[in-house]
């Protein structure tokens, strides 16, 4: 055989040879990345079945909460009107005035109230209630009042004494106990000796 | 012979070409691997975060139950409570 045969048939091995051991080494890097996309596809999978559901869910809790709001707005623009309504909710969160109520649009146009206005008998009464309306609160900037058990004291503390229909403190009548003026089962035997039986 | 020793040198010329080609293509396919086990990984993290969403449908009750006092409050604060006097 000639050398330019043997030649030939080197360079073809080599052609060879170079064909199996870089396919052989993608075809297994080709097989890392199937399995990962393997993994991949079963995460994305997850992914996808965990979040279906959130999109209904999360569309009927802010309808729900929709509706929660338009109710309390509704509610404290009928029983406070407009003007108080605006105040009360400006004094809890300063600043929200502004962007007013959402089912009332005209209510953004309304100015706020300054804390310390004498209010109406529907917005104490709301005050008394909510214990922690700004009515209660001594500067807008403050803390509002969270006294829950004198809520309704400190609320008509905030204005003259005139317009206090009653005391304070109304005093204390002792209704039972050892210094109560009345006492009952007034029993003549408490405090003296103890009857005995006779013995047979 | 001479057109033999051609044929040789083209072959040469063609193991050369293919050792470029297919080392770029295993380099290539060598560089992917990574990539995709950061996202299998990824994807497995963003999977195990969702985990919490089952929690929404509790959610969802709770909201749906709270709104329903409050509206019962509500009701009754509108029966108990003047209506603001007109100005």
């Amino acid at each position: 055989m000639p050398f330019a045969g043997v030649v030939t048939i080197a360079v073809i091995v080599l052609i060879v040879l170079a064909l199996v051991v870089f396919l052989v080494g993608t075809i297994l890097q080709l097989q890392k990345i199937t399995n990962g996309l393997d993994e991949v596809i079963a995460s994305v999978g997850e992914i996808v079945a965990k979040s279906a559901p959130v999109n209904d869910v999360v569309n009927d809790i802010n309808a729900n909460l929709d509706a929660g709001v338009d109710l309390l707005e509704g509610l404290l623009v009928k029983k406070a009107g407009m003007g108080d309504a605006v105040g009360l909710v400006d004094g809890l969160y300063p600043g929200a005035a502004a962007a007013g109520f959402r089912a009332f649009p005209e209510s953004g146009e309304v100015s706020p109230p300054r804390i310390g206005e004498v209010y109406t008998r529907g917005t104490l009464t709301l005050a008394r209630l909510g214990r922690e309306a700004p009515i209660a609160a001594a500067t807008p900037a403050g803390p509002v009042l969270r006294a829950v058990e004198y809520g309704s004291l400190n609320a008509r503390m905030l204005y003259p004494d005139g317009r206090q229909a009653r005391p304070e403190k109304l005093p204390r009548s002792p209704v039972i106990g050892t210094d109560s003026p009345e006492q009952y089962e007034q029993r003549e035997d408490i405090g003296q000796p103890r009857k005995r039986m006779r013995s047979a | 012979m001479t057109l033999w020793w051609i044929g040789n040198v083209v072959l040469v010329v063609v193991l050369v070409v293919v050792i470029v080609l297919l080392s770029g293509v295993l380099k290539a396919a060598t560089s992917i691997v990574p990539s995709v086990r950061a996202i299998a990984g990824t994807a497995a993290a963003g999977s195990k975060d969702l985990d919490a969403t089952a929690l929404l449908l509790t959610t969802q009750e709770q909201v749906q139950q709270t709104v329903a006092v409050v509206a019962n409050y509500g009701g009754s604060l509108d029966v108990i409570l003047d209506d603001a006097e007109e100005r």
